[in-house]
């Protein structure tokens, strides 16, 4: 069994009086609304949070992210590369069909059909056997011991409601033909059943009366409206509208605690932003060096790394909602290395870096970023190009809605950039994902670093990489993965800036929990006081 | 008459036509919809089978062709956010918006030619500039939440130097606030006053709303009337003093005509002379630029929708261009040039009607 790293620091608990439990309604908004409430169609936090409400996985991520039995009461083992799942048994539907293996094997085939955006989630396995009604075997190409680590979030559908309801594929919007059922219709075994589905106004749930599990949450409805404008999103908060908003802007944080009977609750994400360098031309696109890549010399990667002031961004640009990084990934992910500090901040020695590599006088480069994914993203590439012009390196903003950014940093751009923001969380709360992505190098061939923007190459990374995957011990495991960030953080080769800050205004009414992915559970959910 | 309806209906399908071409090859600068549509971990095959899939690989005559082939048919496609046909998203989105709209054409209508009608008239009674000012003040200091009261007291101020009209130019540069404040300022502002600090009403949706036969109203329910009011007022607010305007240099205009001067004369009333003749004769402009300024107040409740959250064809417009849902970005963009279309003909078709010279055939052609 894994053992995944509590995250009890991520996880701010407010607890005001436990109220008597009347009828309670909880109302909260988000920015946007869930895309589908089709589990397999979007693999994207937000909606996989919220239907997470209503479907469920195998497994579970409790509030400090621990893996926890879910719809599987318990699994093993049984040779490297085949796990034995026994399934929960009593457990129904909200139509009332009862879930057995047979369930598994349909979410199974189609998480992996067309059209769906879980088939990462359940990669690396060549066969799902059904043993007996509550038992199923999974055969994986290779030994793993991250198998089931992301199957919180592959939820399970019921086989004959689907086939009932034509909504066996996923909804498809490439195919004009299909109105899918389950688009805006919802069956799980969840604790939350969807009595109301209005897409961009309103989704209305009541309580599962027949879920397999205590819940402690008081709550006898769930009103769940997006509000796409911030101002308006606090606004509703204010005159308790809702008892949840979020984001909230940095900036609005201190005008929500002012606020009688509402608070911000903030925390940090397990999302790490950094910056890229471009390492895999031999001249930059965007850049006044020509016939040389300066990136590719790791005392300009230095100087870039050393010239950056941190606490300064996390204080000033994020008001301190921030957590200055050393590494790509955030305290919580297994395999976090916490013997490694942020870069000292050092325009002296940045300087001298420059200098000692050929560049006394700096040199010209623009940085792509975008203006509307991450919190405060752009004023945050603001405070680096500013921080870059002390040690007479002339950065050129280049900042974008993230649909054009993405569009021009990605591979369908032909990562058309010098230097680049980017931000990463691994859904599999393991350091495998972003060594996997963005450090290991580039292959089209088998996906490996497809994220890997810059195309940094580090073939000792490569090695340690692959055997991370294959490694079954965990102590093991455990030091390939630190010799990787090791590595990684000797050469410079990357600019990690910080973990993002989460906030959430609460209205004191409410007792809820922030977890760290971001995810909002209803059921730890209390009204009243 | 056929010639020159018909010389119009094709006149209007090249409008749409060009605005079909340019809205589409706008679209290649919006950004790529790819990304949104799939998770950060989805591989590049994946994503470049689901590019192909969409189509979004083929030339751009190619694409356009088939937009244009199947919104002949009536259809616009999927949306890509949403995962459903985008006649249908629209169908459900758009009593919403053209209740809003109607709600505000009211608001701007009555208000306006109310306060239009009294600032070329009110400049006798000092009982009503006492009490217009005082409104005024209050208004202002409602306004303050930001320091716009700073910028009304400083018309006041000046207002005071023109003693003589005071009332009446305090209203008139109250309306160049009207004019010139961005609307979602507006929004925000009255969001905070009467949701935020007085409670009155909600800050943000459409209430309860009843559904008959498919047209969902908020007119029915308490809520669904009391969400209207912040958002009718916000829309209508730029249309009020447009017609205000308008209806006090008509009315100024008017008054100074020769059988207005003979009917006080002949000893009638001033409500008589006032209402019955110069009111009337106001009118006809005011009737003719709300009737245009009607497209316009559709297209631009996006931004009204988006600051409250109104569920309408504008917050879904809006949705769409950060998405790059295509589909429902081109089927908003023609459904609003289809509207501006039809106002344009029916316009053109009624001068035909009122006025004579345009029947005889014309030697040179062009429209108005």
């Amino acid at each position: 069994m894994p053992k995944t790293t509590a995250i009890l620091a991520g996880a701010a608990v407010i607890a005001l009086a436990a109220g008597a439990s009347s009828a309670e309604t909880l109302r909260f908004a988000f920015q946007a609304d869930v895309n589908s409430l089709d589990p397999h169609s979007l693999n994207e936090t937000f909606t996989l949070g919220f239907q997470g409400n209503i479907y469920e996985g195998l497994i579970d991520r409790d509030q400090t992210l621990t893996i926890q039995p879910g719809l599987a009461e318990s699994w093993e083992i049984l040779e490297p590369t085949r796990w034995r799942f026994h399934l929960r048994q009593g457990v129904t539907f909200h139509n009332g069909n009862p879930f057995n293996a047979d369930d598994v094997l349909f979410s199974y085939e189609r998480a992996i059909s067309e059209a769906s955006d879980m088939v990462t989630k359940v990669a690396g396995i060549e066969e799902v056997v059904r043993v007996d009604d509550y038992t199923v075997d999974f055969v994986t190409t290779a030994p793993t011991l991250i198998l089931p680590a992301e199957w919180d979030t592959w939820y399970i559908m019921d086989r004959e409601w689907s086939e009932a309801n034509d909504a066996v594929a996923v909804t498809n919007i490439a195919d004009i033909n299909s109105t899918n059922f389950a688009n805006l219709n919802a069956n799980g075994t969840g604790p939350f059943m969807v009595t109301e589905r209005v897409p961009d106004v309103r989704t209305v749930a009541v309580p599962n009366p027949d879920y397999w599990r205590d819940v402690p949450h008081n709550l006898t409805e769930v009103i769940y409206t997006p509000i796409a404008s911030a101002p308006t999103r606090i606004a509703a908060l204010l005159t308790g509208e809702v008892h949840l908003a979020y984001p909230i802007p940095l900036q609005d944080i201190d005008r929500v605690d002012a606020n009688e009977g509402t608070m911000a609750l903030t925390g940090p994400e397990l999302r790490t932003i950094f910056l890229g360098f471009d390492q895999a031309r031999d001249e930059l696109l965007y850049s006044s060096v020509e016939g040389a890549n300066p990136f590719r010399d790791i005392r300009v990667r230095a100087a870039f790394n050393h010239a950056i002031n941190r606490d300064a961004i996390g204080q000033v640009v994020m008001r301190g909602a921030s957590t200055p990084a050393a590494s790509m990934v955030a305290p919580g992910i297994n395999g976090f290395p916490d013997f490694l500090e942020p870069y000292a901040y050092d325009p002296d020695r940045a300087r001298e870096l420059l200098a000692e590599a050929g560049y006394p006088d700096g040199f010209e480069v623009r940085l792509n970023c975008p203006n509307d994914r991450y919190v405060n993203d752009e004023a945050t590439c603001q405070a680096v190009v500013a921080m870059l012009g002390q040690i007479g390196v002339t950065v050129t903003l280049q900042a974008d809605t993230r649909s054009v950014f993405f569009g021009t940093i990605l591979a369908q751009g032909g990562y058309d950039t010098s230097f680049y923001m980017l931000g990463w969380t691994p859904s599999s709360f393991d350091s495998y994902n972003p060594l996997f992505n963005l450090v290991s190098t580039r292959d089209p061939e088998t996906g490996r670093g497809t994220f890997n923007v810059g195309g940094y190459s580090n073939e000792r990374i490569d090695v340690l990489t692959a055997q991370i995957l294959a490694e079954t011990d965990e102590t093991t495991r455990n030091a390939l993965i630190a010799e990787a960030w090791q590595i990684l953080y000797d050469d410079y080769g990357y600019l990690p800036l910080h973990q993002q800050g989460l906030a959430w205004g609460v209205s004191e009414d409410a007792s809820l929990v922030q977890r760290a992915d971001n995810v909002f559970d209803w059921t730890l959910v209390r009204i009243g006081g | 008459m056929a010639a020159f309806i018909v010389r119009r209906l094709v006149q209007s399908i090249i409008v749409m036509l060009a605005v079909a071409f340019v809205s589409f090859s706008l679209f290649t600068y919006v950004g790529d919809p790819i990304n949104n549509m799939v998770g950060q971990e989805t591989t590049m095959e994946q994503r470049e089978e689901l590019r192909e899939r969409l189509g979004l690989n083929d030339p751009f005559p190619v694409q356009f062709a088939r937009f244009i082939g199947n919104a002949i048919q009536g259809e616009f496609g999927i949306s890509y956010r949403m995962a459903r046909p985008v006649e249908q998203i629209i169908a459900e989105r758009l009593p919403a918006t053209l209740e809003l709209a109607f709600v505000s054409a009211v608001f701007a209508l009555v208000v306006g030619i109310g306060l239009g009608i009294y600032t070329a008239l009110g400049r006798e009674s000092v009982a009503g500039r006492l009490v217009l000012s005082a409104a005024f003040v209050a208004t202002a200091a409602l306004f303050s939440w930001i320091g716009a009261a700073i910028v009304a007291a400083v018309m006041l101020a000046v207002t005071f130097l023109y003693r003589g009209k005071w009332v009446g130019s305090t209203i008139m540069s109250l309306s160049l606030i009207g004019v010139s404040l961005p609307t979602f300022l507006i929004g925000i502002l009255l969001i905070y006053v009467f949701a935020v600090e007085l409670g009155w009403l909600p800050s943000f949706g459409r209430g309860e709303v009843v559904s008959i036969g498919g047209w969902t109203t908020g007119f029915l329910t308490p809520s669904g009337l009391q969400a209207l009011i912040l958002p009718g007022i916000t829309l209508g607010l730029f249309q009020l003093t447009l017609i205000m305007r308008l209806v006090r240099s008509e009315m100024l205009e008017v008054l100074r005509t020769d059988y207005i001067k003979f009917a006080r004369a002949r000893g009638l009333t001033n409500r008589a002379i006032n209402f019955g003749h110069a009111l009337k004769n106001t009118l006809v402009p005011v009737i003719t630029i709300t009737g245009l300024q009607l497209g316009s107040i559709i297209a631009f409740a996006i931004i009204t929708e988006t600051v409250f959250q109104w569920p309408g064809v504008g917050l879904l417009f809006i949705i769409a261009v950060q998405f790059v849902d295509i589909p429902v970005m081109s089927a908003y963009l023609m459904m609003i040039a289809f509207v501006f279309v039809v106002i344009n003909l029916v316009v053109d078709l009624l001068y035909y009607a009122v006025d004579p010279r345009l029947r005889v055939e014309r030697a040179g052609g062009g429209g108005h």
